[in-house]
């Protein structure tokens, strides 16, 4: 495939675009495990939310 | 299920975790799809292949502005209704506006320098580009000075507010002052003037960048509870050692 004489402006704006992308994915999947850990280990000391403690006494 | 019960995190979180796989399946599908119509269609007659940026370039503009649409939206539902999602909509939104508006200014640079001669010029359309971006700067840094969610919420709601002024000043500079950067060729009242070989591909990117907003800017939300309820959590243990 030909790109013409500016092939590195194409070539950069969609490596950009997908530098960019790519850094969006990794912010939320990195952020969503650190919020799981972070859940998990204070359930895990047994601090709860009262809905959630509500929920466990009534069943 | 009523529109309402989404205002309640817990749902919220239940109907999204179904949902989002769906929206990244949809999201992969139209870029492919996307992808295939940018490598089948023409180069353009007078700019050659250096035309194929617009089909990055030009969603990620609209996307920019969209997001400060729906943060301006959200600030309302923050400001008039206090809706409980409205600040976790608004504040998961902000660093992906962000994002798409640093990547349409690179874009447009890197179009710009073989089509005008030169990366920059402080026209209308760019100059307030580069002003929304600076205000989602602002607005990311406002997030993070106030520490209380609710009190921060409210400032960024107003801020938001004031920012959309911005929005049709980006969208008619090319109308009102005379500029490098070309008129609207898509969103305009006489219809687009692109020629499908060029508006189909432009399209399909178009509908695959807005369904990668709506996957991420959902899997942002769901963090974005997350980090509240940790935050809540890590309140009551505080409390706790305190023995309060």
């Amino acid at each position: 495939m030909d790109l013409g004489p500016n092939a590195a402006f194409l070539v950069g704006a969609y490596t950009f675009a997908l530098l960019i992308v790519a850094a969006l994915i990794a912010w939320i999947v990195v952020d969503n495990r650190r919020q799981r850990q972070l859940l998990s280990e204070l359930e895990a000391r047994g601090i709860t939310r009262r809905s959630e403690r509500a929920a466990e006494r009534v069943s | 299920m009523a529109l309402i019960d989404l205002a309640n995190p817990s749902r919220f979180l239940a109907l999204s975790g179904r949902l989002l796989p769906w929206l990244a399946g949809a999201t992969l599908l139209a870029f492919a799809f996307g992808i295939k119509e940018i490598i089948v269609s023409p180069d353009d007659y007078q700019q050659g292949a250096a035309a194929k940026i617009m089909f990055i370039h030009v969603p990620s503009a609209w996307l920019a502005m969209f997001i400060w649409v729906t943060m301006s939206v959200a600030a309302l539902g923050t400001l008039v209704w206090r809706h409980p999602l409205a600040d976790v909509a608004a504040k998961a939104a902000a660093p992906i506006g962000t994002a798409f508006t640093l990547q349409c200014l690179v874009t447009g640079m890197l179009w710009g320098r073989p089509m005008w001669g030169t990366y920059w010029v402080w026209d209308g359309r760019l100059t307030s580009v580069l002003v929304l971006f600076l205000m989602y700067l602002g607005v990311l840094a406002l997030w993070r000075t106030i520490e209380e969610p609710a009190r921060a919420a409210r400032a960024v709601a107003v801020l938001t507010l004031v920012g959309a002024i911005n929005l049709p000043i980006i969208k008619f500079s090319v109308d009102w002052w005379s500029t490098l950067h070309q008129p609207a060729s898509v969103l305009r009242l006489g219809g687009p003037t692109i020629h499908p070989s060029i508006l189909i591909p432009l399209l399909t990117m178009a509908l695959a960048f807005f369904l990668l907003f709506f996957t991420l800017h959902l899997a942002a939300m769901r963090n974005e509870i997350m980090r509240r309820r940790v935050r809540t959590l890590m309140l009551m243990q505080a409390d706790a050692a305190a023995g309060r």
